[in-house]
């Protein structure tokens, strides 16, 4: 199982897309390390920048609703996979990047708007980390010396394909 | 109580409910192209599992970047090819034989009724035109779909979408999903199938429907799906004829996938169409819909005519229809890239490729290119392109680019007048 946390890229905005997350011109790359240096390239949001030190650090990224949407390319969960993101909260995925997250032994966790809310007030404070316990269903953030735990809901499959490191290594045991 | 079709297809097809909620489909059919393909294919090489569950129930084809643009392209085109070689996957189609996954599989009859169908495409929605579940998958579900021949998914909750009235003339299959779309908003159909039902839908042809189905993953869809009816019967009676005794077997057969009238949906939302105005996208989101006429006037740089949204025959038809003796704009590049080469031949014999090339169009082969901005027809910063296609994010055809969704119709006007312009005026 992969670990879950560490630094938070704050991505305050609903949609964010696969084009904004991985571009279409860079999916003829054809390993998953070659995406590292495109990640989120097309993502234009005030304060961010694809490059800076924030992005590079993240470990774990907060959204609004529907994050992930468009296109079915698991280059996106790659591009997060190969810059050390493994978890995503959102208050709501698009299906295909949801269950490309899970299917690659990764964490896409969906929290209530109030709660996302939170969680992004924590964007304010530099040493803002966070850790997602996906056995025990629990989101801790820490930062500017507060720190709070919310707990989620996750499909059991869904849970199941973390534990098992992914889906190819979960069907190829049982189908 | 009755099942919708989508239920009907998960129960024939399930081989295992690992959990409340999760259900493990047996597959009918498994789709590959070259952008998503090759990275399962050496997943597959690298764990010792270099092989396919069922090689006639597998179709491939190189269509994303085609014929292949440089070496990375040309590499990814190789991995796919001498992987259906290796695996004798028949239904494979190079270059001289390919098209646009989307509009190829179904003209080859390699969609039915009742099936469930993966690729690792968000657009494979559009096969539920022929009342099949079709879902866009990533790589992983591709990869084990290659191997396994199954995939899981959540319950398949419906929306149906009861579509009233006659369209009025000028106003397309097109302008109807995009219209839904922004009235359900991007994520508005998240997990659910969207249904579509009705008199409208009903006197669709097969291409019309596939062009309704295909935008379903656009609000968030997981499948289109339209009622087997006679339209389906006819379209794939070359392919079937062998298996049903006469037309009404079939469709009696194909009638046992419709959803039961107690069928239990998510939601059952009415619209009726029949005042609907031809429609065009604004702003990065294709649920940021306004009519033409709200539109109308603004200035565009390029107009492209093709792709699994658009650029079927009856595409082609209708904006030859429009641009039959005219000239487009010259501060208009005009690119038409008919979806198959079945598609293109078609057009030739009809002399539809001759108004399109009087007209100042550029005839491209067929490839999903500039849809995604890959190749043949990529935007330079701040331009603008009228896009028959499906999806309008930000530098979606190139960084910087601004697409505007619209209709066959809409998008031969628009090429005339070089701004955008309502098609009704040229019917």
């Amino acid at each position: 199982m992969k670990t879950f946390g560490g630094s938070v890229l704050f991505l305050d905005r609903s949609d964010i897309n696969t084009d904004e997350i991985i571009p279409a011109k860079y999916l003829t790359e054809i390993t998953k390390e070659d995406l590292k240096p495109y990640i989120l390239e097309d993502l234009k949001l005030p304060g961010f920048d694809p490059k800076g030190a924030k992005t590079r650090a993240a470990r774990v990224i907060v959204s609004r609703a529907n994050f992930g949407c468009g296109s079915s390319r698991e280059h996106a969960p790659w591009v997060f996979e190969v810059n050390d993101i493994t978890a995503v909260v959102a208050e709501s995925f698009a299906r295909i990047f949801r269950q490309n997250m899970f299917n690659c032994g990764m964490a896409a966790i969906e929290l209530p708007k109030e709660k996302i809310d939170r969680l992004l007030g924590y964007a304010q404070y530099p040493d803002t980390a966070m850790a997602v316990d996906v056995a025990g269903q629990t989101v801790t953030v820490r930062g500017g010396g507060h720190e709070e735990t919310v707990s989620f809901d996750i499909s059991p499959f869904d849970k199941a394909l973390v534990l098992a490191g992914g889906w190819v290594d979960y069907a190829d045991k049982k189908y | 109580m009755g099942k919708t079709i989508a239920e009907k297809i998960f129960a024939s097809h399930l081989v295992d409910e690992p959990f409340a909620g999760t259900y493990v489909l047996k597959l009918d059919a498994v789709l590959c192209h070259e952008i998503t393909t090759p990275i399962a294919i050496a997943d597959l090489i690298a764990r010792g599992k270099d092989r396919v569950f069922d090689a006639t129930k597998i179709k491939a084809v190189i269509d994303h970047v085609t014929p292949s643009k440089d070496t990375k392209t040309a590499t990814q085109a190789k991995i796919l090819r001498d992987w259906a070689r290796r695996h004798a996957i028949r239904d494979f189609f190079d270059v001289g034989h390919n098209g646009v996954c989307h509009a190829l599989f179904p003209e080859k009859g390699f969609i039915r009724p009742g099936y469930t169908v993966i690729m690792g495409d968000s657009h494979t929605c559009t096969h539920g035109a022929f009342g099949a579940f079709a879902a866009g998958v990533g790589t992983t579900d591709l990869e084990v779909g290659i191997l396994k021949g199954v995939c899981a998914f959540r319950e398949p909750k419906s929306i149906r979408f009861n579509l009233h009235g006659t369209l009025p003339k000028g106003v397309y299959a097109k302008d109807v999903i995009l219209f839904l779309i922004g009235q359900i908003g991007v994520n508005g159909a998240t997990d659910r199938v969207m249904e579509f039902r009705g008199p409208v839908v009903e006197a669709m042809t097969m291409e019309s429907r596939m062009t309704l189905c295909n935008m379903a993953i656009e609000a968030g869809g997981t499948s289109g799906i339209c009622m087997p009816d006679q339209v389906t019967v006819e379209y794939l009676w070359p392919f079937i004829q062998n298996e049903y005794p006469s037309k009404d077997a079939a469709l009696a057969e194909f009638r046992k996938w419709w959803s039961d009238d107690d069928a239990v949906y998510d939601k059952v939302l009415d619209f009726d169409v029949s005042t609907l105005e031809p429609i065009v996208t604004h702003g990065y989101k294709p649920d940021q819909v306004k009519t033409i006429t709200e539109m109308a006037g603004t200035p565009v740089d390029q107009v492209y005519l093709g792709s699994c949204t658009n650029g079927r025959l009856e595409d082609l038809r209708i904006a030859a229809g429009i641009l039959k003796g005219k000239t487009i704009a010259p501060t208009v590049r005009g690119i038409l890239s008919p979806a198959t080469p079945k598609i293109y031949q078609d057009a030739l014999h009809e002399g539809l490729i001759d108004i399109f090339m009087e007209a100042g169009f550029c005839v491209t082969n067929p490839t999903c290119g500039a849809c995604l901005g890959m190749s043949n027809g990529v935007l330079a910063e701040g331009e603008v392109c009228a896009s028959t296609t499906n999806r309008n994010f930000m530098g979606r055809m190139g960084k910087g680019g601004m697409v505007h969704l619209m209709s066959p119709a809409t998008s031969a006007a628009t090429a005339i007048e070089g701004k955008m312009a309502d098609p009704r005026k040229y019917l």
